[in-house]
């Protein structure tokens, strides 16, 4: 008999060392999240997998899950601070969804759909961010990047590359790929690698791939976010 | 320019260890001003670091530069007590005498002048730091002069000696600074205690394999720290004998050591009382860490050195070969067999957020100043996942005034939670400025006698993420049971305006955020725009309830300290001193952040227009 | 019939940096038009050609802040319309127009009208008649208090419908999964 938890009323099993998250997503129990991926060491970095332990916020994907926790997660003050969140990110960036390849695959997007977020609400920032064309397979629009650390991630444990990397400090933190010229053409990255997968925004994009899926038929126009909880990976092949 | 035998040199320094990446970054830009690409390519051959995570930690830093800066770096120190003592009047005199924009290298590439986070002057201020020094008092006629030398390029090491005089400023001494502490005392002290209880420090095994049965000298400090009811000085508190017990009783992988870290990376605005204490209590302060280093069986030790006071080195260096001289540090300590340790310095390079321990520990190791996800603690995962204590400056100083007088002696001065005393740093707006050491429970309303304040407005206790005290609390005490304190105590009299204060304060978390997660990184923005909207009379009430919707955010969601305690200095003002606020809300409607009739200016600019039509009309922009 | 004796409330559109999109899904609402028409009356809107907004309980904003016109226009429907609807992904965000917000207003007027190929005796136009351009373009609710946003490229003449008939029905107004879309 294994261990539960209670996540908004409902009793959550969870084999020891699994996190909130990852029993939670065990369970098919939607928290939403962006930086975390059930393939990596949590970062922890994009807050929106906050929930209330016994009454405390705390990110689910980094807090472990223990006998008897009261975890509330699906609430309406919690999805309003998760909300603010992604309109954080919304208007940090420049998003504009009718122009981007990933629309409809875009994890930022389906989270705020799955949120209610109608508007950005925030001013704008409109930041000046570049776009690297320069790889013949490969696009890299720092726009719309979040600064989840997938990519930096995927590329440092699983490629054994450390083709990205988060620079800068505070609102100027940026993606940066390792390269002198500072152009991902220049790097080793290759289109199999897992960094190119990882990228939940439209950020690190197959060139020549972005409307072969018209809109209106991808990922999350047929079912919401929600409904696609990723199973966690099995914890004795965890990384 | 260093050639390549000047990077081998530094290199071999450092041992070509990538967990060094920082200090030798750091000794590269010292010679050659910044570093260059060239520099960045030699290291990543060298140390076999990938280029990214060289730029990925180095741009992390404010005081480290991958872009050219002037020959002539100058920044202002812009705590709200440089801002009282004028010091953005005095910039702009220096940015006009040198016709160079602030923010910007001037073309010559000659200087470049800006403003950076509180220096730690505040006492002697205005301050701003030249290539990395400290010059106190600045003063229009000072301006002049520091302008002419730039102009006509002479050297730092020909400027003015007076120019770079720090004061101690010590007002009022108490237990620790009144002391006349005898390097070695401490150590002997403990060790005359553990020998009256007839035991030796080790016998066959050596101290940092933890507390073998029979080894009671490790046992003896733990026994008087806690006994002395000693709590951590940077501000939280934390006891510190169960930080070093949970640190002793960490278990070590092989090869693994215990580490002691002493935080003086003093970056809270309006602290300043570490600087005092590494410039004429350093051995105490080094005594205190071997103690602790004793106490929980580790052999190396660092001191992480704010940026700001890299000037401190030399002579910190030099207590340090005195003491490895002295058998005060080094092998076999005081002739206790196996008592093994030393200590390393590593400065810091402009990053408040460093002052967080996980972060300290992150920037040690040679990355990014990111604070970690806890737990792990640093106690059980520290350095290079050793166990690790990290504590403030003053409570390695406080640690080893209790081994020399015991712990009995210590607990009963001070207040049944808080032992001991407190050193503060008190700034702004009184007649004695500097350093005041006072037994914990001392009212707010005797510091303020104490440093000749007068008309009394509020006072900041311990900086920015502390507390907006107001006049009907004076009475209050400077204890963790009242008002807990990192040290800072910065006064403004009744001229002083608490929203501008408040603003200041905002604008340094922003500066500061490590930009780690996005609560803090965005959130903490936003909140400087919106004061800033308020500021440039743009405010409706409908900005109070955006205030409060991100000081909200920002408590709840943050990942650590900084972005849950951005919002202090706004809502205790906002409590405390709420006509600051209305008085910027004027209008009734909700007004935009930006100006209207400005954001038309380029379009006026290429057009040449200048009629009616051209501009938004007064009545835009004012309340409807 | 009583709900006919009822008050009509009044509603307004217009569009300011915007490319009319968002009217031509107002329009994709189709037959439903005939039952809105039983409830609402048009003021100032491309469907009566009426050029000044007056007193009206809904306004629909399509398009973001580009010039100076935009701005006189949003006021006067902010001041007029009880409750101001941002229609569609240029009145929320900015959309397409502020993808110009990356470049200084004075390097775009220069390469269109003074720099690029073939313009000859390149002049930027400075009619008075012209309402001047911002120097970046913003969405609505950076200038003035909006209080529903149906986001969208446009958005689905569906999800206008459900907006329009919540706020009818005195209910805040809500799209679930399907009707909510930023593209």
């Amino acid at each position: 008999m294994s261990e539960t938890f209670v996540l908004d009323g409902q009793e959550i099993p969870f084999a020891p060392g699994q996190t909130i998250i990852q029993a939670a997503s065990a369970a098919g129990v939607y928290i939403p999240r962006l930086c975390y991926h059930p393939e990596f060491k949590p970062h922890g970095s994009c807050k929106l997998c906050t929930v209330k332990v016994n009454g405390r916020h705390t990110a689910s994907c980094t807090f472990k899950a223990a006998p008897g926790l009261q975890v509330e997660s699906n609430t309406e003050d919690l999805n309003a601070e998760r909300r603010t969140l992604v309109q954080m990110l919304f208007v940090e960036g420049n998003h504009f969804c009718p122009s981007c390849e990933k629309s409809g695959d875009c994890q930022l997007q389906a989270t705020a759909y799955e949120l209610g977020m109608m508007s950005p609400h925030f001013d704008h920032f409109f930041p000046d961010r570049p776009v690297d064309a320069s790889h013949p397979e490969l696009l890299l629009d720092f726009n719309r990047c979040i600064l989840c650390s997938l990519c930096v991630r995927a590329s440092r444990d699983v490629d054994k590359k450390n083709v990205f990397a988060l620079a800068g400090r505070g609102i100027d933190s940026h993606l940066i790929v390792n390269a002198a010229s500072g152009r991902l053409a220049d790097t080793n990255v290759a289109l199999e690698d897992k960094a190119v997968q990882v990228c939940p925004v439209g950020v690190i994009l197959k060139k020549r791939q972005g409307f072969k899926v018209p809109i209106g038929q991808r990922t999350y126009d047929e079912v919401p976010i929600s409904g696609h909880v990723p199973a966690p990976a099995a914890l004795t092949e965890e990384i | 320019m260093v050639n390549s035998g000047g990077l081998q040199s530094i290199l071999r320094k450092y041992e070509g260890n990538p967990h060094n990446l920082l200090q030798i970054l750091r000794e590269v830009q010292e010679e050659e001003g910044w570093i260059s690409p060239d520099r960045v390519a030699a290291l990543e051959t060298a140390l076999a670091v990938p280029r990214s995570k060289i730029i990925g930690a180095a741009s992390f830093y404010a005081f480290l530069h991958l872009q050219p800066v002037g020959r002539y770096r100058i920044l202002f120190s812009d705590n709200i007590t440089d801002r009282m003592l004028g010091n953005q009047a005095l910039m702009e005199q220096l940015c006009q005498l040198l016709w160079v924009e602030p923010g910007k290298v001037s073309e010559d590439g000659l200087v470049s002048i800006t403003t950076t986070s509180c220096t730690g002057m505040c006492d002697q201020g205005p301050a701003l730091l030249v290539n990395g020094r400290a010059i106190t008092r600045v003063d229009e006629a000072r301006i002049v002069e520091i302008a002419e030398l730039v102009r006509n390029q002479a050297p730092l090491s020909e400027w003015p000696e007076e120019y770079f005089r720090v004061e101690d400023n010590i007002r009022r001494r108490d237990i620790l600074l009144d002391s006349h502490f005898e390097p070695g005392s401490s150590l002997r002290a403990l060790h005359a205690r553990v020998e009256t209880e007839g035991m030796q420090a080790s016998n066959t095994r050596s101290w940092r394999e933890g507390l073998p049965r029979g080894l009671v000298g490790p046992a003896t400090m733990l026994d008087e720290i806690k006994r002395a009811n000693l709590r951590g000085r940077g501000g939280a508190g934390f006891t510190t004998g169960l930080k070093w017990e949970a640190c002793r009783n960490a278990p070590l992988a092989e090869g693994q050591d215990r580490i002691v870290v002493c935080n003086a990376d003093e970056g809270e605005p309006g602290t300043f009382k570490d600087r005092v204490l590494l410039t004429s209590y350093a051995d105490m302060v080094f005594e205190g860490m071997t103690l602790a280093a004793y106490a929980v069986g580790a052999r190396r030790g660092f001191l992480y050195l704010r940026g700001e006071y890299r000037y401190l080195l030399e002579h910190l260096e030099g207590v340090l070969a005195r003491r490895r001289r002295d058998n005060l540090l080094g092998h076999s300590i005081i002739g206790i067999p196996g008592a093994d340790f030393d200590i390393k310095i590593h400065v810091g390079f402009g990053a408040y957020v460093c002052g967080e321990e996980s972060a300290l520990i992150e920037s040690l190791e040679g990355k990014r100043g990111t604070p970690r996800n806890r737990p792990p603690f640093p106690v059980t995962h520290g350095y290079l996942d050793q166990p690790t204590i990290v504590n403030n400056v003053e409570t390695f100083a406080a640690a080893a005034l209790i081994a020399l007088n015991g712990g009995e002696w210590y607990k009963n001065i001070g207040t049944a939670q808080s032992a001991g005393s407190k050193i503060l740093s008190v700034s702004g707006d009184c007649e004695r400025p500097g350093i005041y050491e006072f037994p914990f429970g001392v009212r707010v309303v005797e510091v303020l006698e104490a440093c000749g304040a007068r008309n009394t407005q509020a006072v900041q206790v311990s900086g920015p993420s502390g507390f907006t005290i107001a006049a009907h609390e004076f009475e209050r005490r400077i204890c963790f049971e009242d008002i807990p304190t990192a040290g800072a105590f910065m006064v403004f009299d009744q001229t002083r305006d608490m929203f501008e204060v408040a603003r200041n304060f905002v604008h340094f978390f922003a500066h500061e955020s490590c930009g780690f997660c996005t609560p803090c990184r965005v959130g903490t923005s936003l909140l400087k725009n919106l004061m800033d909207k308020l500021h440039n009379g743009h405010g409706s009430p409908y900005d109070f309830e955006e205030i409060e919707k991100l000081n909200h955010i920002l408590q709840a969601m943050s990942h650590c300290g900084l972005g849950h305690s951005a919002c202090n200095p706004v809502l205790d003002t906002i409590g405390k001193f709420r006509p600051a606020y209305d008085a910027r809300m004027a209008h009734q409607d909700f007004t935009p952040a930006f100006d209207l009739d400005r954001a038309l200016s380029q379009a006026r600019q290429m057009t040449r227009r200048d009629d009616e039509q051209a501009h938004f009309a007064a009545e835009h922009g004012a309340a409807q | 019939m009583e709900v006919t004796e009822k008050k009509k409330l009044k509603v307004a559109t217009t569009s300011l940096a915007g490319c009319f999109g968002c009217h031509m899904s107002f329009l994709d609402i189709d037959e439903r038009l005939f039952d809105l028409l039983e409830r609402v009356e048009f003021d100032r809107s491309p469907i009566t050609d009426i050029k000044e907004v007056g007193v009206c309980d809904i306004g629909l904003i399509e398009g973001g802040l580009c010039n100076a016109e935009n701005v006189h226009v949003l006021r006067e429907f902010r001041k007029q319309c009880k409750v101001l609807i941002a229609l569609g992904a240029c009145a929320v965000n900015g959309g397409l127009p502020a993808q110009r917000n990356h470049l200084p207003l004075t390097d775009i007027l220069s390469e269109v009208y003074l720099s690029s190929p073939g313009l000859g005796n390149g002049l930027i136009p400075s009619d008075p008649e012209l309402p001047l351009p911002l120097n970046q373009v913003h969405p609505i609710h950076e200038v003035v208090k909006v209080d529903v946003f149906i986001p969208g490229c446009p958005p689905s003449g569906d999800a206008i419908w459900k907006v329009l008939t919540d706020l009818l029905s005195g209910k805040a107004p809500s799209l679930g999964h399907g009707l909510i879309h930023y593209d």
